[in-house]
Protein backbone atom coordinates (compact mmCIF):
# COMPACT_ATOMS: atom_id res chain seq x y z
CA UNK A 1 0.00 0.00 0.00
CA UNK A 2 1.09 3.43 -0.54
CA UNK A 3 -0.14 5.16 1.83
CA UNK A 4 2.34 6.48 4.34
CA UNK A 5 0.03 6.84 7.49
CA UNK A 6 -3.96 5.49 9.24
CA UNK A 7 -4.92 9.17 8.45
CA UNK A 8 -4.08 9.46 4.62
CA UNK A 9 -5.29 6.25 4.43
CA UNK A 10 -8.76 7.20 6.04
CA UNK A 11 -8.53 10.45 4.15
CA UNK A 12 -8.32 8.28 0.52
CA UNK A 13 -11.35 5.76 1.83
CA UNK A 14 -13.55 8.93 2.24
CA UNK A 15 -13.08 10.58 -0.93
CA UNK A 16 -14.00 6.81 -2.45
CA UNK A 17 -16.67 6.54 -0.51
CA UNK A 18 -17.67 9.93 -1.85
CA UNK A 19 -18.94 9.69 -5.54
CA UNK A 20 -18.19 13.60 -6.62
CA UNK A 21 -15.03 14.59 -4.86
CA UNK A 22 -14.24 18.09 -4.43
CA UNK A 23 -10.91 18.27 -6.64
CA UNK A 24 -8.86 19.37 -3.47
CA UNK A 25 -9.43 15.88 -1.72
CA UNK A 26 -7.11 14.85 -4.68
CA UNK A 27 -4.09 16.76 -3.62
CA UNK A 28 -3.79 14.96 -0.09
CA UNK A 29 -2.73 12.20 -2.06
CA UNK A 30 0.60 11.16 -2.18
CA UNK A 31 0.79 9.27 -5.21
CA UNK A 32 -1.52 8.79 -8.20
CA UNK A 33 -3.48 6.67 -9.01
CA UNK A 34 -3.01 3.45 -11.25
CA UNK A 35 -6.33 3.49 -12.12
CA UNK A 36 -8.71 5.92 -12.19
CA UNK A 37 -12.33 5.99 -12.65
CA UNK A 38 -14.66 8.72 -13.38
CA UNK A 39 -18.46 9.10 -13.23
CA UNK A 40 -18.41 6.21 -14.91
CA UNK A 41 -21.74 4.96 -16.45
CA UNK A 42 -23.26 2.26 -19.03
CA UNK A 43 -26.40 1.89 -20.24
CA UNK A 44 -27.37 -1.28 -22.57
CA UNK A 45 -28.93 -1.00 -25.43
CA UNK A 46 -32.03 -2.54 -23.94
CA UNK A 47 -31.95 0.78 -22.03
CA UNK A 48 -30.38 -1.14 -18.71
CA UNK A 49 -28.20 1.11 -16.53
CA UNK A 50 -26.05 -1.27 -15.44
CA UNK A 51 -23.47 1.05 -14.00
CA UNK A 52 -24.83 4.45 -12.38
CA UNK A 53 -21.32 6.88 -11.88
CA UNK A 54 -18.89 5.15 -10.71
CA UNK A 55 -15.64 6.65 -8.87
CA UNK A 56 -12.83 4.72 -8.10
CA UNK A 57 -9.11 5.10 -7.40
CA UNK A 58 -6.66 2.07 -6.91
CA UNK A 59 -3.26 2.44 -6.03
CA UNK A 60 -0.26 0.53 -8.15
CA UNK A 61 0.18 -2.73 -6.33
CA UNK A 62 -3.58 -2.83 -4.34
CA UNK A 63 -5.22 -6.22 -3.97
CA UNK A 64 -9.15 -4.65 -4.66
CA UNK A 65 -12.04 -7.34 -3.77
CA UNK A 66 -15.50 -6.28 -5.64
CA UNK A 67 -18.53 -8.20 -3.64
CA UNK A 68 -22.02 -7.53 -5.51
CA UNK A 69 -24.94 -9.94 -6.04
CA UNK A 70 -25.70 -10.90 -9.49
CA UNK A 71 -26.15 -8.37 -11.65
CA UNK A 72 -24.96 -6.11 -10.10
CA UNK A 73 -22.55 -4.55 -12.52
CA UNK A 74 -19.39 -5.97 -11.41
CA UNK A 75 -18.67 -8.11 -15.01
CA UNK A 76 -19.92 -4.61 -16.95
CA UNK A 77 -17.49 -1.77 -14.52
CA UNK A 78 -14.48 -4.86 -15.95
CA UNK A 79 -15.33 -5.20 -19.34
CA UNK A 80 -15.27 -1.45 -19.45
CA UNK A 81 -12.29 -0.53 -18.33
CA UNK A 82 -10.75 -3.98 -20.90
CA UNK A 83 -12.33 -2.29 -23.89
CA UNK A 84 -15.04 -5.17 -24.18
CA UNK A 85 -18.04 -2.73 -23.52
CA UNK A 86 -18.09 0.93 -24.43
CA UNK A 87 -19.00 3.52 -21.42
CA UNK A 88 -21.74 5.64 -22.38
CA UNK A 89 -20.57 8.65 -20.02
CA UNK A 90 -17.76 9.14 -17.68
CA UNK A 91 -14.22 8.53 -18.29
CA UNK A 92 -11.48 5.85 -17.02
CA UNK A 93 -7.84 6.20 -16.67
CA UNK A 94 -4.37 3.42 -16.23
CA UNK A 95 -1.23 5.20 -15.58
CA UNK A 96 -3.10 8.78 -16.83
CA UNK A 97 -3.60 7.27 -20.12
CA UNK A 98 -7.72 7.19 -21.31
CA UNK A 99 -9.08 3.94 -22.07
CA UNK A 100 -10.45 4.75 -25.64
CA UNK A 101 -7.87 7.36 -26.63
CA UNK A 102 -5.00 5.84 -25.35
CA UNK A 103 -5.76 2.19 -25.76
CA UNK A 104 -2.69 0.83 -27.00
CA UNK A 105 -0.65 2.18 -23.55
CA UNK A 106 -3.54 1.03 -21.35
CA UNK A 107 -4.15 -2.48 -22.51
CA UNK A 108 -1.06 -3.60 -22.72
CA UNK A 109 -1.00 -2.95 -18.93
CA UNK A 110 -3.88 -4.97 -18.41
CA UNK A 111 -4.36 -8.62 -17.83
CA UNK A 112 -8.11 -9.95 -18.34
CA UNK A 113 -9.52 -13.39 -17.03
CA UNK A 114 -13.48 -12.87 -17.86
CA UNK A 115 -16.16 -14.82 -16.10
CA UNK A 116 -16.66 -17.20 -18.64
CA UNK A 117 -14.06 -19.67 -19.55
CA UNK A 118 -13.62 -19.06 -23.68
CA UNK A 119 -10.71 -21.09 -25.69
CA UNK A 120 -10.18 -21.79 -28.98
CA UNK A 121 -11.04 -25.74 -28.41
CA UNK A 122 -8.61 -27.11 -30.88
CA UNK A 123 -5.70 -25.00 -29.25
CA UNK A 124 -3.09 -26.60 -27.59
CA UNK A 125 -2.42 -25.42 -24.03
CA UNK A 126 1.59 -23.82 -24.96
CA UNK A 127 0.10 -22.75 -28.17
CA UNK A 128 -2.85 -20.38 -26.40
CA UNK A 129 -0.13 -18.82 -24.03
CA UNK A 130 2.12 -18.01 -26.91
CA UNK A 131 -0.74 -16.64 -29.09
CA UNK A 132 -1.91 -14.56 -26.01
CA UNK A 133 1.64 -13.06 -25.71
CA UNK A 134 2.05 -12.32 -28.91
CA UNK A 135 -1.64 -9.83 -29.49
CA UNK A 136 -0.14 -8.13 -26.40
CA UNK A 137 2.96 -7.44 -28.74
CA UNK A 138 5.48 -9.67 -27.06
CA UNK A 139 8.46 -11.18 -28.78
CA UNK A 140 8.18 -14.81 -28.08
CA UNK A 141 9.55 -16.01 -24.69
CA UNK A 142 9.33 -20.35 -24.10
CA UNK A 143 11.40 -19.81 -21.23
CA UNK A 144 8.43 -17.30 -19.86
CA UNK A 145 5.89 -19.55 -20.72
CA UNK A 146 7.44 -22.73 -19.88
CA UNK A 147 8.07 -21.17 -15.89
CA UNK A 148 4.29 -20.00 -16.43
CA UNK A 149 2.69 -23.72 -17.58
CA UNK A 150 4.90 -25.32 -14.19
CA UNK A 151 3.33 -22.13 -12.14
CA UNK A 152 -0.03 -23.37 -12.96
CA UNK A 153 0.51 -26.76 -12.92
CA UNK A 154 -0.11 -27.46 -16.93
CA UNK A 155 3.22 -28.59 -17.54
CA UNK A 156 2.08 -32.30 -18.12
CA UNK A 157 -1.22 -30.82 -20.14
CA UNK A 158 1.24 -28.15 -22.40
CA UNK A 159 0.72 -30.44 -25.81
CA UNK A 160 -3.03 -30.87 -25.25
CA UNK A 161 -6.02 -29.11 -26.86
CA UNK A 162 -8.02 -26.96 -24.64
CA UNK A 163 -11.13 -28.92 -25.70
CA UNK A 164 -9.50 -31.86 -23.67
CA UNK A 165 -8.89 -30.22 -20.39
CA UNK A 166 -11.11 -30.13 -17.05
CA UNK A 167 -13.24 -27.06 -16.27
CA UNK A 168 -10.10 -26.24 -13.65
CA UNK A 169 -7.50 -26.51 -15.57
CA UNK A 170 -9.17 -24.50 -18.36
CA UNK A 171 -9.76 -22.30 -15.95
CA UNK A 172 -5.79 -22.44 -14.87
CA UNK A 173 -5.32 -21.79 -19.07
CA UNK A 174 -7.63 -18.69 -18.99
CA UNK A 175 -5.16 -17.17 -16.31
CA UNK A 176 -2.35 -18.61 -17.84
CA UNK A 177 -3.25 -16.55 -20.69
CA UNK A 178 -3.71 -13.22 -19.32
CA UNK A 179 -0.61 -13.74 -17.17
CA UNK A 180 1.40 -14.50 -20.19
CA UNK A 181 2.27 -10.65 -21.68
CA UNK A 182 3.26 -9.97 -18.17
CA UNK A 183 0.48 -7.34 -17.19
CA UNK A 184 0.95 -4.43 -14.38
CA UNK A 185 -2.78 -5.23 -13.42
CA UNK A 186 -4.70 -8.02 -13.16
CA UNK A 187 -8.50 -8.25 -13.37
CA UNK A 188 -10.04 -11.71 -12.28
CA UNK A 189 -13.74 -11.83 -12.62
CA UNK A 190 -14.67 -14.36 -10.25
CA UNK A 191 -11.64 -16.75 -10.52
CA UNK A 192 -12.49 -19.37 -8.25
CA UNK A 193 -16.06 -20.02 -9.04
CA UNK A 194 -16.86 -23.83 -9.28
CA UNK A 195 -13.14 -24.46 -8.67
CA UNK A 196 -12.66 -26.62 -5.97
CA UNK A 197 -10.78 -26.08 -2.63
CA UNK A 198 -6.99 -27.13 -3.33
CA UNK A 199 -7.21 -24.84 -6.69
CA UNK A 200 -8.66 -21.92 -4.56
CA UNK A 201 -6.04 -22.07 -2.57
CA UNK A 202 -3.30 -21.96 -5.09
CA UNK A 203 -5.05 -19.19 -7.04
CA UNK A 204 -4.81 -17.45 -3.97
CA UNK A 205 -1.02 -18.38 -3.91
CA UNK A 206 -0.72 -16.50 -7.49
CA UNK A 207 -2.61 -13.50 -6.35
CA UNK A 208 -0.50 -12.93 -3.60
CA UNK A 209 2.88 -14.17 -5.67
CA UNK A 210 1.41 -11.56 -8.08
CA UNK A 211 0.99 -8.92 -5.17
CA UNK A 212 4.39 -9.30 -4.26
CA UNK A 213 5.85 -8.39 -7.53
CA UNK A 214 3.53 -5.32 -7.50
CA UNK A 215 1.30 -6.45 -10.13
CA UNK A 216 -2.18 -4.29 -9.15
CA UNK A 217 -5.05 -6.87 -9.05
CA UNK A 218 -9.10 -6.14 -9.15
CA UNK A 219 -10.99 -9.58 -8.64
CA UNK A 220 -14.82 -9.92 -8.22
CA UNK A 221 -15.95 -12.76 -5.96
CA UNK A 222 -19.07 -14.02 -4.23
CA UNK A 223 -17.00 -15.36 -1.53
CA UNK A 224 -16.71 -12.97 1.20
CA UNK A 225 -14.07 -15.42 2.65
CA UNK A 226 -11.90 -15.04 -0.11
CA UNK A 227 -11.83 -11.21 -0.37
CA UNK A 228 -11.09 -11.18 3.65
CA UNK A 229 -8.76 -13.79 2.59
CA UNK A 230 -6.76 -11.81 0.08
CA UNK A 231 -8.15 -8.33 -0.42
CA UNK A 232 -6.42 -5.31 0.80
CA UNK A 233 -9.54 -2.87 0.35
CA UNK A 234 -12.71 -4.70 -0.47
CA UNK A 235 -15.77 -2.63 -2.57
CA UNK A 236 -19.24 -3.84 -2.57
CA UNK A 237 -21.77 -2.96 -5.61
CA UNK A 238 -25.55 -3.22 -6.14
CA UNK A 239 -27.72 -2.43 -8.34
CA UNK A 240 -24.57 -0.35 -10.69
CA UNK A 241 -23.56 1.47 -7.64
CA UNK A 242 -20.07 1.22 -5.58
CA UNK A 243 -22.09 1.81 -2.05
CA UNK A 244 -18.99 1.13 -0.31
CA UNK A 245 -14.89 1.07 -1.16
CA UNK A 246 -12.78 0.79 2.23
CA UNK A 247 -9.73 -0.94 3.50
CA UNK A 248 -10.64 -4.01 4.83
CA UNK A 249 -9.62 -4.02 8.39
CA UNK A 250 -11.36 -0.48 8.76
CA UNK A 251 -14.62 -1.52 7.25
CA UNK A 252 -13.97 -4.95 9.87
CA UNK A 253 -13.54 -2.35 12.51
CA UNK A 254 -16.21 0.48 11.23
CA UNK A 255 -18.95 -1.85 10.04
CA UNK A 256 -18.56 -4.59 12.10
CA UNK A 257 -20.48 -5.33 15.29
CA UNK A 258 -19.61 -7.66 17.73
CA UNK A 259 -21.92 -10.47 19.55
CA UNK A 260 -21.69 -11.49 23.28
CA UNK A 261 -22.59 -15.06 24.05
CA UNK A 262 -23.39 -15.53 27.75
CA UNK A 263 -23.80 -19.25 28.47
CA UNK A 264 -26.10 -19.63 31.95
CA UNK A 265 -25.26 -22.16 34.46
CA UNK A 266 -29.45 -23.25 33.84
CA UNK A 267 -31.49 -22.76 31.50
CA UNK A 268 -34.64 -20.53 31.52
CA UNK A 269 -37.80 -20.18 29.75
CA UNK A 270 -37.59 -16.40 29.11
CA UNK A 271 -35.63 -13.41 29.25
CA UNK A 272 -36.17 -11.79 33.36
CA UNK A 273 -37.89 -8.75 32.75
CA UNK A 274 -35.03 -7.00 34.52
CA UNK A 275 -33.15 -7.62 31.09
CA UNK A 276 -35.86 -6.64 28.86
CA UNK A 277 -33.83 -2.73 28.41
CA UNK A 278 -31.03 -4.84 26.89
CA UNK A 279 -32.54 -6.58 23.73
CA UNK A 280 -31.18 -10.24 23.96
CA UNK A 281 -32.24 -13.18 22.24
CA UNK A 282 -32.23 -16.33 24.00
CA UNK A 283 -30.57 -19.50 22.71
CA UNK A 284 -29.51 -22.36 22.75
CA UNK A 285 -32.65 -24.18 24.40
CA UNK A 286 -32.17 -21.07 26.95
CA UNK A 287 -29.00 -21.83 27.91
CA UNK A 288 -27.31 -19.33 25.99
CA UNK A 289 -28.11 -14.99 25.79
CA UNK A 290 -26.68 -13.33 22.99
CA UNK A 291 -26.17 -9.43 22.78
CA UNK A 292 -25.14 -7.81 19.90
CA UNK A 293 -23.23 -4.50 20.55
CA UNK A 294 -20.84 -1.94 18.37
CA UNK A 295 -17.14 -2.39 19.17
CA UNK A 296 -16.15 0.99 17.89
CA UNK A 297 -19.13 2.67 20.32
CA UNK A 298 -17.40 4.53 23.24
CA UNK A 299 -20.52 2.81 26.19
CA UNK A 300 -20.86 -0.65 24.58
CA UNK A 301 -22.88 -1.45 27.42
CA UNK A 302 -21.42 -4.55 28.49
CA UNK A 303 -20.41 -3.50 32.01
CA UNK A 304 -24.22 -2.54 32.38
CA UNK A 305 -25.65 -5.80 31.09
CA UNK A 306 -23.58 -7.97 33.12
CA UNK A 307 -23.93 -6.27 36.28
CA UNK A 308 -27.69 -6.74 35.52
CA UNK A 309 -27.48 -10.42 34.93
CA UNK A 310 -25.71 -10.77 37.67
CA UNK A 311 -28.50 -9.16 40.16
CA UNK A 312 -31.22 -10.43 37.72
CA UNK A 313 -30.08 -13.93 39.72
CA UNK A 314 -28.66 -15.68 36.79
CA UNK A 315 -25.21 -17.43 37.02
CA UNK A 316 -23.19 -17.20 34.23
CA UNK A 317 -20.73 -20.27 32.85
CA UNK A 318 -19.33 -18.85 30.05
CA UNK A 319 -18.55 -15.52 28.63
CA UNK A 320 -17.52 -15.39 24.74
CA UNK A 321 -17.40 -12.27 22.17
CA UNK A 322 -16.95 -12.52 18.26
CA UNK A 323 -16.33 -10.28 15.94
CA UNK A 324 -18.84 -10.21 13.03
CA UNK A 325 -17.41 -11.51 9.27
CA UNK A 326 -17.54 -9.13 5.94
CA UNK A 327 -20.35 -11.62 5.10
CA UNK A 328 -22.65 -10.03 7.59
CA UNK A 329 -21.51 -6.56 6.59
CA UNK A 330 -22.30 -7.36 2.96
CA UNK A 331 -25.34 -8.86 3.61
CA UNK A 332 -26.44 -5.79 5.91
CA UNK A 333 -25.46 -3.70 3.10
CA UNK A 334 -27.00 -4.99 0.41
CA UNK A 335 -30.45 -5.56 1.37
CA UNK A 336 -30.83 -2.31 2.80
CA UNK B 1 2.43 -1.51 -34.93
CA UNK B 2 1.77 -4.18 -32.83
CA UNK B 3 3.74 -6.81 -35.46
CA UNK B 4 3.54 -9.65 -32.96
CA UNK B 5 -0.25 -9.32 -32.40
CA UNK B 6 -0.43 -10.02 -36.77
CA UNK B 7 1.62 -12.51 -36.46
CA UNK B 8 -0.05 -14.64 -33.74
CA UNK B 9 -3.15 -14.00 -35.69
CA UNK B 10 -1.97 -15.11 -38.89
CA UNK B 11 -0.24 -18.04 -37.48
CA UNK B 12 -3.45 -19.13 -35.37
CA UNK B 13 -5.70 -18.77 -38.99
CA UNK B 14 -3.23 -20.61 -40.44
CA UNK B 15 -3.13 -23.51 -38.19
CA UNK B 16 -6.41 -23.35 -38.82
CA UNK B 17 -6.49 -24.00 -42.49
CA UNK B 18 -3.95 -26.73 -41.86
CA UNK B 19 -5.75 -28.38 -39.26
CA UNK B 20 -8.89 -29.00 -41.69
CA UNK B 21 -6.73 -29.27 -44.53
CA UNK B 22 -8.83 -31.96 -45.86
CA UNK B 23 -11.74 -29.53 -46.62
CA UNK B 24 -9.56 -26.63 -47.41
CA UNK B 25 -7.82 -28.12 -50.27
CA UNK B 26 -9.16 -31.05 -51.72
CA UNK B 27 -13.38 -30.44 -51.93
CA UNK B 28 -12.69 -27.14 -53.96
CA UNK B 29 -9.94 -29.00 -56.08
CA UNK B 30 -12.28 -31.91 -56.35
CA UNK B 31 -15.51 -29.78 -57.64
CA UNK B 32 -13.37 -27.91 -59.83
CA UNK B 33 -12.74 -31.19 -61.47
CA UNK B 34 -16.45 -31.96 -61.82
CA UNK B 35 -16.58 -28.60 -63.38
CA UNK B 36 -14.17 -29.24 -65.89
CA UNK B 37 -15.56 -33.21 -66.54
CA UNK B 38 -19.25 -31.43 -66.75
CA UNK B 39 -18.17 -28.31 -68.45
CA UNK B 40 -15.16 -28.58 -70.15
CA UNK B 41 -15.41 -32.04 -71.30
CA UNK B 42 -18.80 -33.31 -71.85
CA UNK B 43 -20.41 -30.06 -72.78
CA UNK B 44 -17.20 -27.88 -74.21
CA UNK B 45 -16.54 -30.68 -76.82
CA UNK B 46 -19.78 -29.33 -78.47
CA UNK B 47 -18.89 -25.87 -78.27
CA UNK B 48 -17.07 -23.62 -80.27
CA UNK B 49 -13.90 -21.47 -79.14
CA UNK B 50 -15.26 -18.52 -77.29
CA UNK B 51 -13.22 -15.15 -78.49
CA UNK B 52 -10.89 -17.77 -80.20
CA UNK B 53 -10.00 -20.08 -77.12
CA UNK B 54 -10.95 -23.70 -76.71
CA UNK B 55 -13.97 -23.78 -74.14
CA UNK B 56 -12.33 -25.64 -71.94
CA UNK B 57 -9.29 -23.45 -71.89
CA UNK B 58 -12.09 -20.32 -71.63
CA UNK B 59 -13.47 -21.56 -68.54
CA UNK B 60 -10.31 -21.97 -66.25
CA UNK B 61 -10.17 -18.53 -65.16
CA UNK B 62 -14.15 -18.06 -64.31
CA UNK B 63 -13.78 -21.54 -62.63
CA UNK B 64 -10.70 -20.05 -60.39
CA UNK B 65 -12.62 -16.73 -59.68
CA UNK B 66 -15.43 -18.60 -58.98
CA UNK B 67 -13.24 -20.56 -56.35
CA UNK B 68 -11.26 -18.04 -55.02
CA UNK B 69 -14.04 -15.60 -53.93
CA UNK B 70 -16.45 -17.93 -52.35
CA UNK B 71 -13.21 -19.32 -50.42
CA UNK B 72 -11.98 -15.77 -49.47
CA UNK B 73 -15.14 -14.58 -48.60
CA UNK B 74 -16.11 -17.94 -46.19
CA UNK B 75 -13.14 -18.49 -44.75
CA UNK B 76 -12.74 -15.08 -43.50
CA UNK B 77 -16.29 -15.08 -42.81
CA UNK B 78 -16.14 -17.62 -40.39
CA UNK B 79 -12.59 -17.07 -39.18
CA UNK B 80 -13.97 -13.81 -37.22
CA UNK B 81 -17.23 -15.16 -36.53
CA UNK B 82 -16.15 -18.10 -34.88
CA UNK B 83 -14.20 -16.68 -31.80
CA UNK B 84 -17.18 -14.01 -31.55
CA UNK B 85 -19.60 -17.12 -31.47
CA UNK B 86 -17.65 -18.82 -28.76
CA UNK B 87 -16.88 -15.27 -26.51
CA UNK B 88 -12.78 -15.94 -27.57
CA UNK B 89 -12.98 -12.69 -29.26
CA UNK B 90 -12.63 -11.23 -25.88
CA UNK B 91 -8.78 -11.47 -26.30
CA UNK B 92 -8.24 -9.97 -29.05
CA UNK B 93 -10.70 -6.72 -28.04
CA UNK B 94 -9.05 -6.56 -24.76
CA UNK B 95 -5.39 -6.39 -26.34
CA UNK B 96 -3.51 -3.47 -27.84
CA UNK B 97 -4.35 -4.96 -31.36
CA UNK B 98 -5.96 -2.22 -33.65
CA UNK B 99 -8.05 -2.71 -36.89
CA UNK B 100 -5.85 -2.60 -39.41
CA UNK B 101 -3.46 -4.87 -37.43
CA UNK B 102 -6.72 -7.42 -37.09
CA UNK B 103 -7.56 -6.97 -40.86
CA UNK B 104 -3.68 -7.87 -41.97
CA UNK B 105 -4.47 -10.93 -39.57
CA UNK B 106 -7.44 -12.02 -40.42
CA UNK B 107 -8.01 -10.85 -44.27
CA UNK B 108 -4.22 -11.69 -44.75
CA UNK B 109 -4.69 -15.66 -43.57
CA UNK B 110 -7.92 -15.90 -45.50
CA UNK B 111 -6.34 -14.62 -48.59
CA UNK B 112 -3.39 -16.58 -48.37
CA UNK B 113 -5.40 -19.72 -48.09
CA UNK B 114 -7.66 -18.98 -51.12
CA UNK B 115 -4.67 -18.18 -53.07
CA UNK B 116 -3.28 -21.17 -52.36
CA UNK B 117 -6.42 -22.79 -53.70
CA UNK B 118 -6.71 -20.72 -56.43
CA UNK B 119 -2.99 -21.79 -57.72
CA UNK B 120 -3.67 -25.27 -56.91
CA UNK B 121 -6.69 -25.48 -59.40
CA UNK B 122 -4.98 -23.73 -61.90
CA UNK B 123 -2.59 -26.18 -61.57
CA UNK B 124 -5.38 -29.06 -62.08
CA UNK B 125 -6.85 -27.40 -65.08
CA UNK B 126 -3.42 -27.65 -66.33
CA UNK B 127 -3.94 -31.43 -66.61
CA UNK B 128 -7.32 -31.33 -68.34
CA UNK B 129 -6.94 -28.12 -71.03
CA UNK B 130 -4.35 -26.90 -72.01
CA UNK B 131 -3.58 -22.87 -70.17
CA UNK B 132 -1.85 -20.00 -71.92
CA UNK B 133 -0.80 -17.09 -69.64
CA UNK B 134 -0.41 -14.10 -71.50
CA UNK B 135 0.17 -11.95 -68.54
CA UNK B 136 1.27 -13.19 -65.61
CA UNK B 137 2.38 -10.77 -63.60
CA UNK B 138 -1.24 -9.14 -63.97
CA UNK B 139 -2.75 -12.72 -63.56
CA UNK B 140 -0.77 -12.78 -60.33
CA UNK B 141 -2.24 -9.30 -59.26
CA UNK B 142 -5.89 -9.78 -60.12
CA UNK B 143 -6.32 -12.97 -57.84
CA UNK B 144 -4.00 -11.13 -54.97
CA UNK B 145 -6.30 -8.53 -55.61
CA UNK B 146 -9.45 -10.55 -55.45
CA UNK B 147 -8.40 -12.90 -52.63
CA UNK B 148 -7.71 -9.44 -50.55
CA UNK B 149 -10.81 -7.67 -51.05
CA UNK B 150 -13.25 -10.79 -50.80
CA UNK B 151 -11.74 -11.78 -47.41
CA UNK B 152 -12.21 -8.80 -46.28
CA UNK B 153 -15.88 -8.50 -47.25
CA UNK B 154 -15.89 -12.14 -45.79
CA UNK B 155 -14.23 -10.28 -42.54
CA UNK B 156 -17.26 -7.70 -42.34
CA UNK B 157 -19.86 -10.52 -42.95
CA UNK B 158 -18.38 -12.40 -39.96
CA UNK B 159 -19.02 -9.42 -37.99
CA UNK B 160 -22.22 -8.34 -39.26
CA UNK B 161 -23.98 -12.28 -38.96
CA UNK B 162 -25.94 -12.99 -35.66
CA UNK B 163 -26.52 -16.46 -36.46
CA UNK B 164 -25.31 -19.51 -38.54
CA UNK B 165 -28.13 -18.66 -40.98
CA UNK B 166 -27.14 -15.15 -41.85
CA UNK B 167 -23.04 -16.02 -41.81
CA UNK B 168 -24.31 -18.46 -44.91
CA UNK B 169 -27.00 -16.25 -46.67
CA UNK B 170 -24.74 -13.66 -48.39
CA UNK B 171 -22.35 -16.50 -50.31
CA UNK B 172 -25.67 -17.99 -50.89
CA UNK B 173 -28.00 -15.88 -51.20
CA UNK B 174 -25.87 -12.89 -53.09
CA UNK B 175 -22.48 -14.09 -54.13
CA UNK B 176 -23.46 -17.59 -55.89
CA UNK B 177 -25.97 -15.90 -58.38
CA UNK B 178 -23.26 -13.01 -59.13
CA UNK B 179 -20.40 -15.34 -59.53
CA UNK B 180 -22.57 -17.44 -61.86
CA UNK B 181 -24.04 -14.56 -63.78
CA UNK B 182 -20.41 -12.73 -63.83
CA UNK B 183 -19.35 -14.58 -67.34
CA UNK B 184 -17.59 -17.75 -65.49
CA UNK B 185 -19.11 -19.65 -68.44
CA UNK B 186 -19.40 -17.41 -70.85
CA UNK B 187 -18.42 -14.24 -72.79
CA UNK B 188 -20.70 -10.96 -71.84
CA UNK B 189 -21.35 -10.45 -75.70
CA UNK B 190 -22.93 -14.31 -75.85
CA UNK B 191 -25.92 -12.75 -74.16
CA UNK B 192 -29.08 -11.02 -75.67
CA UNK B 193 -28.09 -7.10 -75.81
CA UNK B 194 -30.61 -5.99 -72.54
CA UNK B 195 -28.69 -9.01 -70.50
CA UNK B 196 -25.41 -7.17 -71.51
CA UNK B 197 -26.29 -4.46 -70.35
CA UNK B 198 -27.41 -5.68 -66.76
CA UNK B 199 -24.57 -7.26 -66.48
CA UNK B 200 -22.45 -4.23 -66.04
CA UNK B 201 -24.08 -3.41 -63.08
CA UNK B 202 -22.44 -7.01 -61.34
CA UNK B 203 -19.36 -6.62 -59.99
CA UNK B 204 -18.00 -10.08 -60.12
CA UNK B 205 -18.48 -9.21 -64.51
CA UNK B 206 -15.61 -7.18 -64.01
CA UNK B 207 -13.29 -9.34 -61.77
CA UNK B 208 -13.47 -12.22 -64.05
CA UNK B 209 -12.93 -10.49 -67.40
CA UNK B 210 -9.94 -8.78 -65.89
CA UNK B 211 -8.77 -12.09 -65.04
CA UNK B 212 -9.51 -13.60 -68.37
CA UNK B 213 -7.78 -11.34 -69.97
CA UNK B 214 -4.95 -12.04 -67.91
CA UNK B 215 -4.58 -15.06 -69.50
CA UNK B 216 -5.88 -14.67 -73.04
CA UNK B 217 -6.02 -10.99 -73.93
CA UNK B 218 -9.69 -11.00 -74.41
CA UNK B 219 -11.56 -8.52 -72.77
CA UNK B 220 -15.30 -7.93 -72.15
CA UNK B 221 -14.20 -4.37 -70.41
CA UNK B 222 -11.27 -2.59 -70.41
CA UNK B 223 -8.73 -3.79 -68.27
CA UNK B 224 -7.97 -1.03 -66.28
CA UNK B 225 -12.07 -0.86 -65.55
CA UNK B 226 -11.32 -4.23 -63.78
CA UNK B 227 -8.87 -3.31 -62.17
CA UNK B 228 -10.54 0.18 -60.76
CA UNK B 229 -13.48 -1.92 -60.01
CA UNK B 230 -11.65 -4.23 -57.67
CA UNK B 231 -9.33 -1.38 -56.35
CA UNK B 232 -12.73 0.47 -55.35
CA UNK B 233 -14.25 -3.06 -53.49
CA UNK B 234 -11.06 -2.82 -51.24
CA UNK B 235 -11.23 0.22 -50.46
CA UNK B 236 -14.89 0.22 -50.02
CA UNK B 237 -14.07 -2.76 -47.45
CA UNK B 238 -11.58 -1.41 -45.77
CA UNK B 239 -13.75 1.89 -45.25
CA UNK B 240 -16.53 -0.79 -43.38
CA UNK B 241 -13.74 -2.54 -41.30
CA UNK B 242 -12.35 0.79 -40.20
CA UNK B 243 -16.25 2.13 -39.20
CA UNK B 244 -16.90 -1.41 -37.57
CA UNK B 245 -14.12 -0.89 -35.09
CA UNK B 246 -14.24 2.65 -34.24
CA UNK B 247 -18.05 2.19 -33.21
CA UNK B 248 -18.03 -1.75 -32.04
CA UNK B 249 -20.52 -2.62 -34.57
CA UNK B 250 -21.45 -6.03 -33.36
CA UNK B 251 -18.14 -6.56 -31.46
CA UNK B 252 -18.93 -4.27 -28.39
CA UNK B 253 -22.25 -4.06 -26.14
N1 LIG C 1 -24.65 -7.51 -22.98
C1 LIG C 1 -25.62 -7.06 -22.18
N2 LIG C 1 -26.74 -6.53 -22.71
C2 LIG C 1 -27.72 -6.06 -21.92
N3 LIG C 1 -27.68 -6.07 -20.58
C3 LIG C 1 -26.59 -6.58 -20.00
C4 LIG C 1 -25.51 -7.11 -20.76
N4 LIG C 1 -24.55 -7.54 -19.91
C5 LIG C 1 -25.02 -7.30 -18.66
N5 LIG C 1 -26.24 -6.72 -18.71
C6 LIG C 1 -27.05 -6.30 -17.55
O1 LIG C 1 -26.26 -5.42 -16.76
C7 LIG C 1 -26.44 -5.68 -15.39
C8 LIG C 1 -25.10 -5.97 -14.74
O2 LIG C 1 -24.57 -7.18 -15.25
P1 LIG C 1 -23.13 -7.70 -14.87
O3 LIG C 1 -22.84 -8.86 -15.74
O4 LIG C 1 -22.19 -6.57 -14.91
O5 LIG C 1 -23.34 -8.19 -13.38
P2 LIG C 1 -22.34 -8.93 -12.40
O6 LIG C 1 -22.21 -8.08 -11.20
O7 LIG C 1 -21.10 -9.30 -13.10
O8 LIG C 1 -23.18 -10.23 -12.04
P3 LIG C 1 -22.70 -11.73 -11.76
O9 LIG C 1 -22.29 -11.80 -10.34
O10 LIG C 1 -23.93 -12.51 -12.01
O11 LIG C 1 -21.60 -12.05 -12.71
C9 LIG C 1 -27.42 -6.84 -15.31
O12 LIG C 1 -28.69 -6.29 -15.05
C10 LIG C 1 -27.39 -7.46 -16.66
O13 LIG C 1 -28.63 -8.00 -17.00
MG1 LIG D 1 -20.20 -11.03 -13.57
Amino acid sequence: MAFKNAAEQRSVCTILADPFPAPSAFLERSMAPILSIRNLRKSYDDGAEALKGISLDIEEGEVIALLGPNGAGKTTLISTICGLVRPTAGSVTVKGFDIIDDYREVRALIGLVPQEIMLESFQKVKDAFHHSRGLFNKPRDQARVDSLLKKLSLWDKRDSQNMTLSGGMRRRVMIGKALSHEPRILFLDEPTAGVDVELRKEMWDIVSELKNDGVTIILTTHYIEEAEAIAERVGVINGGELLLMEDKDTLMRKMGSKTLRIDLQESIEAIPAALAEYELTLEGGGETLLYTYDSTEERTGITRLLASVNTSGLRIRDVQTSQSSLEDIFVNLVRD
Amino acid sequence: MNFHAMKAIYVFEMARTFRTIVQSIVSPVISTCLYFVVFGTAIGSRIEQVDGVAYGSFIVPGLIMLSVLMQSLTNAAFGIYFPKFMGTMYELMSAPVSPFEAVIGYVGAAATKSLMIGLIILGTAHLFVPIQILHPVWMISFLILTCVSFAMFGFIIGIWAKNFEQLNLIPMLIITPLVFLGGSFYSIDMLPPVWQKISLFNPVVYLVSGFRWSFFGSADVAVAVSLGAVGGFMLLCLGVIWWIFKTGYRLKA
